[in-house]
């Protein structure tokens, strides 16, 4: 390409005015964008300072520190009326996760199967999983919350007439109460061999992987794994004493106590947030599974794998690939949607919060957290979901 | 950055933007017609009736408003807040007032930039319960470990705090933002006990599915002095706020009534001529800033305070409230109107 260098070298750059020239007008939309984005947080800012003082209402975050005096029906940490609005929004900001935690862990279960049946060659399956997704993904989620809560669980019975169900646990219109364990002297021994096992788990599978590279023998490395996890416990339980009682749940004047009790509103948005979530799921998992080409499973059959080996090894990594992203929004959207729970009184961190705003009146206050809270979630989210996708990432030599 | 961050919003708040025009009576004239901010529907104090008109004594004390100002007590229109929305829509000046039996408190009357205009109802906090499911029980301290319905961001939250640890007894509150929400709740069941101001809990039994299987038990638990709120700042609306109100109560304690008033007009009783604006270079009306009949005007369209007790939570309605503490002082409550002079 000599000859091109040379004519380049010879010509001189074409002189080309300032209005005209690409690199100066980029810079100049940028500055413009910039100024003008600066100048609205300016006005909104100045705006709303004015405002506030003008209206002569207290603004600062120094109200977290201030006693709520409200109760809260469920919090995961100790909390009475005496506790602070900070630790309010914390107790609302548990209820969120917890429920989030469990419905993306049963929203994915769930729609895996789903996602899976919807594949099946069964008509019966096939059709079922279809009526499941057609329903669940065309209702708005509120209405799945609202048949939950005012749908099934509110036409249960009253207290005193609950229903008995097996191993001491009750279901009523109260929410569902089972007994709890009261872990006795000795029982740290227990969770020990519990970890023990894990570890000892972890280095069979090892082991077991190595000998198999080096031999070609497979172990029963699962049959193993289950067998420790579950004997070293179990054995130090039996040696330790059975150091364990039961609170079991009693009818009381109002209610039954004792136990444990999983109230009616967790429990509806619980289950109306993975029904309804799951139902994505499903045809994310379903895209996901038909977007590997069909070769790849003949391919594997030819290799000798059997059907579920085939699955496992071949099928399903490849078809995470495909599935992963999209799943990350319907976690995103989960959690934000969890936010529902004021319109059946599950006190989240919108209801705490939407307490405490009109306990305190410092609303701008209380969005900026509901904000920050939201993203901050919704970000975490984001990067693990991008760090699991990483690791499934096909590896290009 | 950061400091750049600071120094720019320090610079933002230093050049403030002017404070905006203060005059809420200027501007609701321009528009024509007061925004008064009522509950999503409790009976008796606002509540939308068959043919979709609401009524109740906080919406009557907005159209008394109304009259007062355009001698129309239709010249109002409502928008109804939930507990949780009512103060940051009076903040906002969404609605130009609030009248909707909201309790009076130091906080809100300091913290969260409100003026308190008058008491138009003195009510406390009680209990309901459903007396046929929970037989023997008939006082509030029968209540431990009881499931308690109540709306979120009021007093009465608070109050259900403060009296069961004073009276060392758990209770499980469920709480929700609608009125209608908890309404539904109790009466499903979710909850044993309805809590909320007395006259909201007489209001809300007849609204159940039974209600003659609840009782309201005798305990009153707080004080809540209902009224209505304006917001600070404008000192003229918050004196006409004010002046409404006590001009219906100086009406009862006069005995002008709807029926009568025309004969009034022809009083030669200094005190009402001057009230109701008879009265030759008085200057009252304008230093309010309204017109000389104001007065004339509400009763004319609404009535003294008596009638719209009456007509909306007293004798001539479903509720049949007695007047009680909100009597007039003449007559043995705590209603006590300031003089017009």
């Amino acid at each position: 390409m000599a000859t091109q260098d040379s004519v380049a070298e010879g010509r001189e750059a074409p002189r080309v005015p300032l209005l005209y020239d690409p690199k100066l007008r980029s810079i100049a939309y940028q500055v413009i964008v910039f100024v003008g984005l600066f100048a609205f947080v300016y006005w909104i800012v100045g705006n709303t300072v004015a405002n506030l003082q003008r209206a002569n209402i207290a603004s600062g975050f120094g109200f977290l520190q201030s006693r709520a005096g409200f109760d809260i029906g469920q919090s995961m940490i100790e909390y009475t009326s005496d506790s602070t609005y900070g630790r309010a929004l914390l107790v609302g900001l548990l209820n969120t996760l917890l429920v989030a935690v469990l419905g993306i862990a049963t929203a994915t279960v769930i729609g895996f199967i789903v996602g899976v049946g919807r594949l099946s060659k069964n008509w019966l399956i096939n059709r079922i999983c279809l009526v499941y997704v057609e329903v669940f993904r065309n209702i708005p989620p509120l209405l799945v919350i609202f048949f939950w809560y005012f749908g099934v669980l509110s036409v249960l019975p009253g207290p005193r007439d609950s229903i008995e169900l097996p191993f001491n646990t009750y279901l009523n219109g109260r929410g569902f109460y089972f007994p709890k364990f009261l872990w006795g002297e000795g029982s740290g021994l227990i969770v020990i061999a519990f970890l023990l096992a894990l570890v000892f788990a972890f280095f069979v599978r090892r082991w077991a992987y190595k000998r198999q590279e080096a031999t070609g023998q497979q172990f029963p490395v699962f049959l193993t794994s289950l067998g420790l996890i579950v004997g070293l416990p179990l054995l130090a339980f039996v040696l330790t004493g059975m150091p364990l009682e039961f609170s079991y749940p009693e009818l009381s004047t109002f209610n039954l106590r004792g136990g444990m009790q999983v109230k009616p509103e967790f429990l509806s948005l619980y289950l109306a947030l993975s029904f309804y979530t799951a139902a994505f799921i499903a045809e994310i998992v379903r895209a996901g599974v038909l977007g590997v080409s069909h070769g790849q499973t003949e391919a594997s059959f030819a290799l000798g794998l059997r059907p579920r080996q085939a699955l496992r090894l071949v099928i399903v990594p490849q078809a995470l690939r495909i599935i992963i992203p999209p799943l990350t929004s319907q976690y995103l959207n989960l959690t934000k949607n969890s936010s529902l729970a004021i319109a059946i009184g599950y006190p989240d961190l919108v209801a705490t919060g939407g307490t405490a705003l009109n306990q305190t009146g410092q609303a701008i206050e209380i969005v900026a957290i509901w904000l920050v809270v939201y993203l901050g979630l919704s970000l975490m989210t984001s990067a693990f979901m991008n760090w699991f996708n990483a690791r499934m990432a096909l590896v290009e030599r | 950055m950061k400091k750049l961050i600071t120094a720019l919003l320090g610079s933002a708040v230093a050049i403030a933007a002017a404070p905006a025009s203060a005059a809420t009576l200027d501007d609701v004239k321009s528009k024509g017609y007061v925004q008064c901010g009522v509950s999503t529907g409790l009976a008796g104090f606002s509540a939308p009736d068959d043919s979709g008109d609401w009524t109740g004594l906080d919406v009557d004390y907005c159209r008394a408003v109304a009259a007062a100002i355009f001698d129309d007590p239709d010249a109002v229109r409502f928008t109804a807040l939930t507990a949780k929305e009512r103060f940051t829509a009076l903040q906002s000046g969404e609605v130009d007032i609030l009248s909707r039996n909201t309790t009076w408190t130091i906080s809100r009357d300091t913290a969260l930039g409100l003026n308190f205009a008058g008491v138009t109802y003195y009510d406390g906090q009680g209990f309901m319960i459903n007396a046929k499911k929970l037989q023997g029980i008939n006082s509030a301290l029968q209540l431990s470990g009881a499931a308690v319905c109540v709306q979120s961001g009021t007093t009465t939250e608070l109050n259900l705090a403060d009296y069961f640890k004073a009276n060392n007894m758990e209770y499980n509150p469920v709480v929700f933002e609608k009125l209608e929400e908890v309404n539904a709740a109790y009466d499903s069941g979710r909850c044993d006990v309805y809590t909320t101001d007395q006259s909201g809990l007489y209001a809300i039994r007849l609204t159940l599915a039974n209600p003659d299987d609840h009782v309201v038990l005798p305990e009153i638990i707080s004080k809540e002095p209902l009224g209505p709120v304006v917001r600070h700042g404008d000192d003229q609306w918050f004196d006409i706020a004010k002046w409404v109100y006590f001009a219906m109560l100086n009406a009862e304690e006069y005995g002008i009534t709807q029926d009568n008033l025309d004969e009034m007009l022809k009083s030669d009783n200094p005190n009402i001529s001057r009230m109701l604006g008879t009265e030759e270079g008085s200057k009252l009306a304008a230093d309010l800033g309204l017109e000389e009949d104001w007065v004339v005007r509400i009763i004319r369209h609404v009535g003294n305070y008596g009638e719209i007790f009456e007509r909306n939570v007293g004798a001539e309605s479903p509720l049949k409230i007695n007047r009680g503490i909100n009597a007039l002082w003449t007559k043995g409550g705590i209603q006590y109107g300031p003089p017009i002079r």
